[in-house]
């Protein structure tokens, strides 16, 4: 699936606040079509480098390159924020069909089909569009935010930590279903987590930050044989043994 | 290759469709217009060799026409879509069988009357609730005096009574020096200026501001209630309470209501006299009545009867300000919007409950004579 053009260029990207420096002369790139997995400690500058990719944060210095895609226009970049973000005015529905109906002038019955479809994609019911924010459960409420991300069919997809707050089997049918839909659709996904399962199950590369840098990237096995201090902590300490021994 | 898209039947009577160009969102109005022009039945196989671009929204609307087919008869089939689009075809496949949306129809008229009725009874089962959970943990407190929040209601004490002096007192102030300009203007019309201070005096001490205050107070505390009560319940601090065996009606309600009971009618009391204040200035530097005329004729105008009319009403008001704020915020669900919804709806409730009262206030007092 992993192509050899490049989604996402960043170059010796800077960005701090104050006198905090977060990322510091990162470099990165990330391939077309692939499921890109960023680890690194809490508070370490994983969702500032996200956000700074997706223009919330502004940069200090470096650059940031979407070779792919026409042009770096939010159409083609959906974003999963990691409490979902959903509108609590709109039902769900009208969560999903809200992007739609800025981008283009649909039909009233094509927007519904389109809301309802995409509900169906990740694993909802047409009814299920009726409720508000309010009313969903965490894993719902996760699908709701994947299925407007999805909304415009962007060609990029950023994920924050999509499967915290859900029960293991949750988790795992959200990993398949990105992976699902990622295959299906042919984005590329950008995604911050902690699950070491997920990283196995859907990643088929690892970025590790550490210091502000990428202190190691490439796929898990190649990752896990890295010799930098903090990611030897992080994927042989004693919670990722207990995973690896029961795998 | 051209991105314009396009759909036109086959002309070697196969009777098939074929497709061209970006079948995407950014063309979806033309797309529509392409769907609705073609044939209603389609029965040949749809061509998707032209296609260029495929989203979604393009799968779903050749889906769409793929399923247009006669009832019964087999659904169209794709030919020649790129390979990278079989999977989008494949999935759309499997999406919407359960029929058209479930948009809502608009609820005719006599639906939203007898929802208005059902809200009118659940909120008076709501208020006349919250009025005996206030008695039951006044009760309580009664029993054991020890339990009562003395420092929460002193706390709020500070925040309605004490910080909202400034504000009450310059608009009853205004209010008292207003009613005394228009009654002077239009009384000297025929010679009876001087009666003013009668109206002033009457009118302030039994009704506006009393009335004024506690309309004040509704906007000010009452939404202050809610707000507060609402942010806690969705943040689940009132189900932490109960938890922790605490009744959150003696907790954070009684000593709210207690502030409001106390404070309304010493606000009460300080807005009366303001307004006169501000009417005596008036009648002084705009109608020429010297200060000491003022107060004298003040003197025989009004009776200790006038201001106790005033300032009994207040104590009921505050109770009715409070019970409302406290049931509406305890109505409050997860989201933002229904914290702003319940916090219009508590002002809204108290302000006019509060006129209603008063109202029942003037007649019950005409009638034994007060």
């Amino acid at each position: 699936m992993t192509g050899d053009r490049i989604a996402i260029q960043v170059e010796d990207l800077v960005v701090g606040f104050g006198d905090h420096v977060v990322i510091n002369g990162l470099s990165l790139d990330v391939r077309e079509g692939e499921i890109l997995g960023l680890v690194g400690a809490s508070g370490g500058g994983k969702s500032v480098l996200l956000r700074t990719l997706i223009g919330l944060l502004p940069k200090r210095g470096g650059r940031i390159g979407f070779p792919a895609s026409v042009n770096g226009e939010a159409a083609s970049r959906g974003v999963l924020f990691q409490q979902g973000a959903l509108f609590s005015a709109l039902n769900s529905r009208q969560n999903v069909q809200f992007p739609l109906r800025e981008a283009a002038h649909l039909s009233p019955a094509l927007l519904d089909e389109i809301a309802n479809a995409k509900l169906e994609m990740v694993g909802l019911t047409a009814h299920d569009g009726d409720k508000f924010p309010a009313e969903l459960s965490g894993g719902m409420t996760k699908r709701v935010a994947l299925a407007r991300a999805l909304a415009l069919d962007p060609a990029l997809l950023f994920l924050d930590e999509p499967t915290s707050g859900l029960d293991p089997i949750a988790a795992g049918e959200f990993d398949s279903l990105i992976k699902t839909l990622q295959q299906t659709l042919g984005f590329t996904v950008f995604m911050i987590t902690h699950d070491l399962n997920t990283l196995a199950a859907v990643c088929d590369r690892v970025a590790a930050l550490a210091d502000g840098r990428i202190a190691a990237l490439g796929p898990l096995p190649e990752v896990l044989k890295s010799d930098h201090p903090w990611v030897r902590a992080y994927f042989h300490g004693a919670r990722a043994q207990m995973l690896h021994l029961g795998a | 290759m051209t991105d314009e898209p396009s759909l036109i039947t086959s002309e070697q009577g196969s009777n098939a469709l074929l497709a061209r160009g970006a079948w995407t969102v950014a063309n979806v109005e033309l797309l529509e217009r392409l769907c609705m022009h073609a044939s209603p039945k389609q029965e040949g196989p749809i061509d998707l060799s032209g296609v260029t671009a495929l989203d979604t929204v393009g799968a779903w609307l050749f889906e769409k026409l793929a399923r247009s087919g006669a009832a019964g008869a087999p659904e169209a089939i794709f030919v020649g879509a790129s390979p990278s689009y079989t999977g989008l075809l494949r999935e759309v496949r499997e999406l919407n069988k359960s029929g058209p949306g479930t948009r809502r129809r608009e609820r005719p008229f006599v639906d939203r009357l007898t929802k208005m009725a059902r809200d009118l009874a659940a909120d008076s089962a709501a208020f006349m609730h919250m009025l005996g959970a206030v008695s039951i943990a006044l009760g309580g407190v009664l029993r054991r005096p020890t339990s009562f929040r003395l420092t929460s209601t002193v706390y709020q004490l500070g925040r309605v009574g004490w910080q909202a002096i400034p504000i009450m007192a310059l608009i009853t102030f205004l209010i008292g020096a207003i009613i005394a300009q228009q009654g002077i203007f239009h009384f000297r019309k025929f010679g009876a200026d001087s009666y003013v201070v009668d109206m002033v005096g009457i009118l302030v001490l039994r009704e506006i501001g009393v009335l004024i205050v506690a309309i004040m107070v509704a906007g000010r505390s009452g939404s202050a209630y809610t707000a507060e009560l609402g942010s806690m319940k969705m943040r689940e601090e009132i189900d932490a309470l109960s938890t922790m065996g605490l009744d959150p009606v003696s907790v954070l309600i009684l000593p709210r209501v207690l502030a409001l009971i106390v404070a309304l009618p010493i606000l009460a009391f300080l807005g009366s006299m303001a307004a006169l204040y501000g009417g005596g200035l008036v009648a002084w530097l705009y109608g020429g009545m010297s200060p000491a005329i003022f107060i004298a004729r003040l003197r025989d105008a009004v009776s200790v009867t006038h201001f106790e009319v005033g300032i009994l009403k207040a104590p009921f008001m505050a109770l009715v300000i409070g019970l409302v704020a406290a049931c509406e915020g305890l109505k409050v669900k997860g989201s933002a919007e229904s914290l702003g919804q319940q916090t219009t709806a508590s002002v809204v409730k108290s302000i006019f409950l509060v006129i209603v009262l008063d109202g029942l206030f003037a007649v019950f007092f005409a009638s034994i004579g007060m």
